[in-house]
C-alpha cells in the first residue's frame, strides 16, 4: 500500500498555470518537470525511492483536455439536467519524425463530477496528498450561476487539464490503474472506482482527522511548519482582500474618466476653436476608461496564483494533522504496551498498583489458583508481544511518514519559492504594461489639448 | 438669482453671494468719465474694444508693463474680528503711476470693494471673479492653511487678470487699490448707498417688464453662456470625483505594502522580492499622491474659476438686458406722454447711447474673454495631461528597476504576456 507518498510537487511541476484563457495549455505545450522527478531520484536511500524512480505516465503518454461541451440528460432522480463534459485526448508520447504526422489521439468524454470522483479517490487512497486543494474554486467548486458561463468553463478546462497532468507526472500516482482507466476507458469507470472500496478508508481516517487529540511529544519541525502555514494563510488571505479592494478603487478612477469623454463631447458642440481638440481628447478619455477592464482581467491571473498558495497551506496543514494522528496512535500503542507490562509485573509479583476487577474479586473471593494465574500471565505475554509488534509497526510507519513527508516538503518549498517569485515578476510586468498604456493615452490627450 | 441650481453634493461651490453682488448697481453715468482719459464717442470706443488675436497673445507675452503679486498672508487680530491681510506688490512702468514700485496690504473685503466698483463702472464688461467667501459651507474654518493658500492664488490671478484688461486696468479704483496705503478713505467715496438702492429698485422694476427683443447676437451669447456654465460645471464635478476616487485608491494602496512586508517576514528566499514589490507599491502610492496634488492645484482652481466666470457672464448679460429694458421703458413713456417731451427726449437719447455703449463693450470684451478662457483651460488641461504622463513614466521606472533587480537568471517571457 503506497501510503507514504507526498504529492507536493504535483503543484509545481508545471510552469503553465491553471485556468487562464490566454494560456492555451493545449496540444503541443508540454510541462517541464523538475529534475528530481525524471529518471533516477536525487536521493537514493533504497526502499521507497526505488518505486519513485519508476517512470511516470507522462513519459509514455500525452494528455490534453481539449474541449468542453454542454450535454443534457436525465440524472439519478430522473430529472433533466444540463452539464458540461470535457474531451480528454491522449496519444503515445513518441517523437514524431520530420515531416511526419503525429498519431491520431484517443479521445473520451468525462463530465466534471467524474473528475471530482477521481480526485477524491486519489486523495483518500494515497494517504497524504497535496493535490490542489478542495477549495480550489475555479476548478473544483460548482458555483451555481457560473456552470454554463463559457469563460468559467474555459478556465475550468484548463484547471482540469492541469490536474490530470500533475497526477500523470507523479511517479507513483500515475501508475494507478483507476487513473489510467479514467483516461482510457469511457464506460464502467465509475463502478470500478466504487468497487475499490476507497470510501471505507475515507470514513475512518477522515473521522480521525477531525477529532481533537493531544500529542505528548509533538515533532518540532511539524509544529514550525504548521505555524508557518498559518502565517502564510493569514497573510495571503489579507493580501488577496487588499488586492481586490485596490482593484475596485482603480476601476473607479478609470471609469470616472469616461465622464470626461461624454462631457468633452457635449462641450465641443458649443465651441468653435476649441471644439475639435475637446472632441478628440474626449475619445482618448473613453479609451482610458475602457482600458481598465483588460488590466484587471490580467490581474486576476495573479490573484489566482496567490489563491493556489492558500490551498497549499490548507493541504500542508492537513499533512501535519495526519502526522499528529500517526504520532498519537503511536503514543497510544506505546501507552497501551506500558500498561500491559505493568499489569504483568503486578501479576508476577502479586502487588496491586493498578486497579482491576480481577484484583478486586481476588481480594474478595480469595486468591486464584496457580493455574489461573499462569494462564493469565501467558495471555498477557501474548498481548504484550502483539503490543510490541504494534508499536514497532507504528514506529516504522511514523518514521517513514516523517522521512518522506519531509523530503517532499523541502522539494516543494523550493518549487513554491520559484513559482511565487515568477508570479511577482509577472505582476511587475503587468504594472509596466499598465503604465505604458497610461503614457500612451495621456500623451495623445495632450496632443488634442494642444489643438484646443 | 442665478439660474443654475447648486447641487447638494457640490462640496466646492457654495457661492455665498456677497451683499454687494446682490445689489445690481446701475450707474446713470455710463460714460467712463471717472477720471480716465478715454474718448467718449461710441465709434472710437468700438474701435478700442475690437482687439485682434495677436494683440491678446502679445499681452500674455512680453508687452506686460505691470507686474502684480499677492503673497505673504498674515493674520490680524483686533478686538472685534480676526482677518487675513495679504501683501500686494506692484511693479510697473506705466506713466500714470507716480512710482515704479508699490507695496500695500489688503484684505479680502478690499478686493470685494474693488471688484464692486469695477462692475459698477463697467456693467457690461466681464470682470474676472473673485474666490468665494467660504469654500465649504461652514465646514472648513476660514484660516486653514490650504484655504488661505488657495484664496491667495485666486486673488493673485484676479489682480493679474484685471491688469491685463485694456479698460479695467486703467480704472482709477484699480490704481488706488494698488497704491494707497490706506484704502478706507477711498472706499467711502462714490455714489451713496441709498442712491444705489434707488437705482436698483428701478432696475428690478424695469427687468420685470421684460425685454421687447434681444438682439440676435446676444441671444446666441445667452445660449452659449447657459451651455458653457453647464459644461464647465460638469467638468469641474468630474474632476472633483476623480480626485476623490484617486484618494480612496491611495488609501487602499497604503495597506498593500505593509502586507507584502508582513509576508516577507515569514519567508527566506522570497523575502527579498516581496520586499521589492512592497517598496514599488509604496513608491507608486507616493507618485499618485503627487498627481492628486497637482490636479488639485492646477486643474481644479482653473475649472473653478470658470465656473465662477459663468456666473459673472450671466450677471453681465442680465445687466445688459436691464440697460436695454430701462431704455425701452423710457422710450415707451416718451411715446405716450405729451408733457415734458423735451426733457424726456434728452433722457431717452442718453439711455439710447448707454445701450449702444453697453452692447459694444460687451461685444468687444466677449471675444477677449473667450480667447482668455480658451488659453487658460487649454493650459490647465495640457498641464494635467503632462503630469499624468510623468506619473506613469515614474511608476514605469519603479517597476522596471524591480524587474532588473530580479534578473538573476534570464527571465522567462510568458506567452501572451509580453510587454507590448
Amino acid at each position: 500500500m503506497l501510503l507514504f507518498l507526498f504529492l507536493s510537487h504535483l503543484f509545481y511541476d508545471l510552469t503553465s498555470s491553471p485556468g487562464l484563457r490566454h494560456k492555451c495549455a493545449c496540444a503541443g505545450q508540454r510541462p517541464s518537470l523538475p529534475a528530481q522527478l525524471t529518471g533516477a531520484a536525487a536521493k537514493d536511500d533504497g526502499r521507497l525511492w526505488e518505486q519513485r524512480s519508476r517512470t511516470n505516465l507522462l513519459r509514455k503518454m500525452e494528455i490534453n483536455v481539449v474541449e468542453a461541451e454542454k450535454r443534457t440528460g436525465k440524472n439519478t432522480v430522473n430529472m433533466q439536467e444540463t452539464y458540461t463534459v470535457y474531451l480528454i485526448e491522449t496519444r503515445p508520447a513518441e517523437t514524431v519524425p520530420e515531416g511526419g504526422t503525429p498519431a491520431t489521439p484517443d479521445t473520451l468524454w468525462r463530465r466534471y463530477s467524474e473528475f471530482e470522483l477521481l480526485r477524491t479517490y486519489l486523495l483518500i487512497s494515497y494517504y497524504m496528498l497535496l493535490i490542489c486543494g478542495p477549495n480550489c474554486k475555479f476548478v473544483w467548486h460548482k458555483l451555481s450561476a457560473d456552470n454554463l458561463d463559457p469563460d468559467f468553463v474555459e478556465r475550468r478546462r484548463g484547471g482540469l487539464e492541469n490536474f490530470l497532468l500533475r497526477v500523470a507526472s507523479h511517479s507513483v500516482l500515475s501508475n494507478d490503474e483507476i487513473f489510467f482507466h479514467f483516461l482510457t476507458e469511457e464506460k464502467g469507470w465509475r463502478e470500478r472506482v466504487l468497487e475499490t472500496g476507497f470510501q471505507d478508508k475515507a470514513d475512518s481516517r477522515l473521522k480521525s482527522l477531525s477529532a481533537m487529540f493531544r500529542v505528548k511529544n509533538p515533532d518540532k519541525r511539524f509544529t514550525a511548519l504548521k505555524h508557518y502555514c498559518d502565517e502564510l494563510n493569514t497573510v495571503i488571505s489579507q493580501l488577496l482582500r487588499v488586492r481586490a479592494r485596490v482593484a475596485d478603487r482603480l476601476y473607479g478612477v478609470y471609469k470616472v474618466h469616461g465622464n470626461y469623454g461624454r462631457v468633452f463631447s457635449e462641450w465641443s458642440a458649443i465651441e468653435k476653436e476649441m471644439g475639435d481638440g475637446l472632441q478628440s481628447a474626449g475619445h482618448h478619455m473613453d479609451t482610458y476608461a475602457a482600458s481598465i477592464d483588460d488590466i484587471l482581467e490580467e490581474e486576476e491571473h495573479y490573484a489566482d496564483q496567490l489563491k493556489e498558495y492558500l490551498f497549499y497551506t490548507d493541504a500542508v496543514r492537513s499533512v501535519c494533522r495526519k502526522h499528529e494522528l500517526i504520532q498519537y496512535e503511536l503514543e497510544m500503542a506505546a501507552q497501551d504496551l506500558t500498561h500491559k507490562k505493568q499489569q504483568k509485573e503486578e501479576l508476577a509479583t502479586g502487588t496491586v498498583r493498578v486497579f482491576s476487577l480481577k484484583g478486586m474479586t481476588s481480594k474478595l473471593f480469595g486468591q486464584e489458583s496457580q493455574e489461573q494465574r499462569e494462564s493469565r500471565l501467558a495471555a498477557l505475554e501474548q498481548s504484550i508481544q502483539e503490543g510490541e509488534e504494534a508499536v514497532k509497526e507504528k514506529n516504522t510507519e511514523c518514521q517513514e511518514f516523517v522521512r518522506t513527508a519531509w523530503e517532499d516538503i523541502e522539494r516543494f518549498k523550493e518549487q513554491k519559492d520559484k513559482d511565487l517569485r515568477e508570479a511577482l515578476i509577472s505582476y511587475a510586468i503587468m504594472q509596466i504594461s499598465m503604465c505604458k498604456k497610461g503614457i500612451q493615452v495621456w500623451s495623445n490627450a495632450k496632443e488634442c489639448f494642444n489643438k484646443m | 438669482m442665478s439660474g443654475q441650481t447648486v447641487p447638494a453634493d457640490f462640496s466646492g461651490h457654495m457661492l455665498d453671494l456677497d451683499e454687494d453682488e446682490d445689489l445690481e448697481v446701475f450707474s446713470k453715468n455710463t460714460s467712463l468719465a471717472d477720471g480716465s482719459s478715454m474718448p467718449n464717442s461710441p465709434s472710437s470706443l468700438v474701435n478700442q474694444y475690437r482687439l485682434e488675436e495677436d494683440e491678446e497673445d502679445q499681452q500674455y507675452a512680453s508687452t506686460k508693463d505691470i507686474f502684480i503679486t499677492v503673497d505673504n498672508p498674515e493674520s490680524h487680530v483686533t478686538a472685534i474680528e480676526t482677518f487675513i491681510m495679504y501683501r500686494v506688490l506692484t511693479k510697473t512702468t506705466r506713466s500714470e503711476f507716480d512710482s515704479s514700485e508699490y507695496e500695500v496690504r489688503r484684505r479680502y473685503q478690499d478686493f470685494l470693494w474693488l471688484r464692486g466698483r469695477l462692475e459698477e463702472n463697467h456693467p457690461t464688461l466681464i470682470v474676472h471673479p473673485l474666490p468665494e467667501k467660504f469654500v465649504m459651507k461652514g465646514m472648513v474654518e476660514r484660516f486653514n492653511d490650504d484655504f488661505i493658500e488657495t484664496r491667495r492664488k485666486a486673488l493673485h490671478r484676479f489682480l493679474n487678470k484685471i491688469s491685463e484688461h485694456p479698460i479695467l486696468s486703467c480704472s482709477p479704483h484699480f490704481k488706488v487699490f494698488l497704491t494707497a496705503q490706506e484704502l478706507t478713505s477711498h472706499k467711502k467715496q462714490g455714489p451713496g448707498f441709498l442712491s444705489r438702492m434707488g437705482e436698483t429698485v428701478r432696475a428690478v422694476a424695469n427687468s420685470v417688464r421684460g425685454l421687447r427683443s434681444r438682439p440676435e447676437e446676444f441671444v446666441v451669447m445667452q445660449e452659449y453662456v447657459e451651455d458653457f456654465s453647464n459644461k464647465v460645471s460638469s467638468v469641474d464635478k468630474v474632476t472633483q470625483r476623480i480626485i476623490k476616487e484617486q484618494r480612496e485608491y491611495v488609501d487602499e494602496l497604503k495597506q498593500y505594502s505593509p502586507t507584502y512586508i508582513q509576508w516577507a517576514g515569514s519567508e527566506e528566499m522570497l523575502a527579498e522580492p516581496l520586499k521589492g514589490v512592497a517598496s514599488c507599491v509604496e513608491r507608486c502610492g507616493k507618485e499618485t499622491e503627487d498627481q492628486i496634488q497637482h490636479m488639485s492645484e492646477v486643474l481644479v482652481p482653473a475649472l473653478h474659476e470658470y465656473v465662477l466666470c459663468a456666473e459673472t457672464l450671466k450677471a453681465v448679460m442680465r445687466r445688459r438686458d436691464n440697460i436695454q429694458a430701462e431704455f425701452e421703458a423710457k422710450n415707451e413713456a416718451l411715446a405716450s406722454r405729451k408733457v415734458d417731451q423735451e426733457a424726456l427726449q434728452e433722457e431717452v437719447d442718453a439711455l439710447a447711447d448707454r445701450v449702444e455703449l453697453a452692447n459694444n463693450a460687451l461685444k468687444g470684451d466677449w471675444s477677449r474673454w473667450q480667447s482668455s478662457m480658451r488659453h487658460d483651460l487649454r493650459s490647465a488641461f495640457i498641464s494635467t495631461a503632462e503630469k499624468n504622463v510623468e506619473y506613469y513614466e515614474k511608476c514605469l521606472a519603479v517597476w522596471e528597476s524591480f524587474l532588473l533587480s530580479q534578473r538573476v537568471e534570464p527571465m522567462e517571457q510568458r506567452d501572451g504576456e509580453d510587454v507590448s
